[in-house]
């Protein structure tokens, strides 16, 4: 880089989130965005997880909880029913877990490693005492 | 003017498509993107955005990504607030004179910033802002501490907190000066709209925020941003702990006004002792030493002295 003069220094940087144009963002849900390269949302941080959220669908009550209160804009929800986990962009808070009103709870947190099916499988029952 | 968006339910809510994206580099379980979430997506209109220096800016626009599907804007530490009243008068001189593209958009302006841009280094440019009567809405994210610096204490730090330039010890029990009160010094600008919110009550926040659109004017929101690293307590806790600071009436929930008129928005059905609110976090731990727990007594005097006060206030209409 080339030495600059106290009145030659760098002008700031402008990145755009998409590519072309979109008309109108607020009635446009993600999966229908062309994302450029600089948005974060082409980014990951599931490297940043040591333990995952596990969706169960059987006892969700689609309250929404967890997509209000989630961080990382990870919990997908589409026309007032939760679709998922978004686990490009989960950082494994476990504030999902903590906000699940259902007994048993909808999400619970598990080792990276572990096997969806097989935790899902062996999902903890009703627990009669915290009802 | 737009139609305002209607949210009735949190499953109303949830459909709206978010304008801020994961993959920034906020902690996990900081509770700053819960807020510009409920924030952003309580309108459909376009959004003109700025941060000043802090956690959020340097999280959130790290090169060569963005994590906002909205206009944005970072100077400095301290004129966010004026360089989206500077968009703002841009906007309003555009249309006065009929050269708007697209005259029918009316777009937001929200400058976003922690409580260390606003209580103490860009106090006087908000002040500014709030003076010359902008139509813009000025968000503090109040986590209490300088956050992205490494947790140096702000004017907004609470007493007993340890700070790393407040540091608890064998001498000294942390930060001995008392929280700035910028609600009443915002206020007291005679702003139409100042507000204190919270992430755990969605939907008074996002009743707020709504209003605070809606009005012609500045608009000052105090929004309670617990912070898992500074706050020290598990990211999971974040909603929990913050349950806890608008329980206890640490962080009552409420609006003033035109300066004046304050409403009390939230009043909790059992009162949680504060006692609870600081056992919760790493940053209170040493108040419950024997030598400093007159400190605990102190911190409930205080909050009730503040809740009979907003109540008087509330009361008497002034």
């Amino acid at each position: 880089m080339a030495k600059k003069g106290w009145d030659e220094f760098e002008i700031g940087a402008m990145l755009r989130t998409f590519d072309g144009k979109i008309d109108n963002i607020a009635a446009t849900q993600q999966e229908d965005r062309a994302y450029s390269q600089n948005s974060s949302y082409t980014a990951s941080v599931a490297d940043w997880r040591l333990i995952k959220p596990v969706f169960n669908k059987d006892y969700c009550i689609d309250c929404q909880f967890c997509w209000i209160y989630c961080p990382d804009v990870s919990i997908i929800s589409r026309d007032k029913k939760l679709v998922g986990v978004d686990m490009d962009h989960c950082k494994g808070c476990g504030i999902c877990v903590e906000v699940c009103p259902t007994n048993p709870k909808s999400l619970l947190m598990f080792p990276e490693q572990a096997d969806e099916e097989s935790v899902i499988a062996n999902w903890p029952k009703k627990d009669e005492e915290e009802a | 003017m737009s139609e305002m968006k209607n949210i009735k339910n949190l499953k109303e809510f949830s459909t709206s498509a978010d304008r801020f994206e994961g993959a920034n580099l906020l902690c996990p379980g900081c509770a700053h993107s819960i807020i510009v979430r409920e924030v952003l997506n309580a309108t459909n209109d376009d959004l003109v955005l700025s941060a000043s220096t802090g956690c959020l800016e340097v999280c959130t626009a790290v090169y060569p990504y963005t994590s906002w599907d909205a206009s944005w804007i970072h100077i400095g530490f301290e004129n966010g607030s004026t360089a989206v009243a500077g968009a703002e008068t841009m906007y309003k001189a555009l249309k006065k004179k009929g050269r708007l593209k697209q005259p029918e958009r009316t777009p937001k302006f929200v400058s976003f910033a922690g409580d260390g841009a606003s209580y103490d280094i860009g106090f006087q440019w908000i002040s500014g802002c709030m003076e010359r009567g902008h139509n813009i809405m000025h968000i503090v994210l109040d986590n209490e501490v300088y956050a992205n610096t490494g947790g140096q204490r702000s004017s907004s730090t609470p007493i007993g907190s340890s700070a790393t330039t407040s540091p608890e010890g064998k001498k000294s029990y942390g930060e001995k000066i008392n929280k700035k009160d910028m609600m009443t010094i915002m206020a007291a600008h005679g702003i139409p709209y100042a507000a204190q919110v919270s992430p755990n009550k969605w939907k008074d926040m996002v009743k707020k925020i709504q209003h605070g659109f809606a009005v012609e004017g500045p608009v000052f929101i105090n929004a309670v941003s617990p912070c898992t690293t500074e706050w020290k307590f598990d990211p999971k806790d974040t909603m929990h702990i913050a349950d806890l600071a608008t329980d206890s009436l640490v962080f009552p929930l409420y609006e003033i006004i035109n300066g004046q008129e304050l409403n009390i928005t939230y009043r909790p059905k059992n009162v949680v002792p504060v006692e609870e609110y600081l056992a919760a976090q790493g940053r209170f731990k040493h108040l419950f030493k024997d030598e400093y727990k007159y400190l605990i007594k102190e911190w409930q005097d205080r909050v009730d002295e503040k809740w009979a006060y907003l109540q008087r206030r509330e009361e008497a209409r002034v």
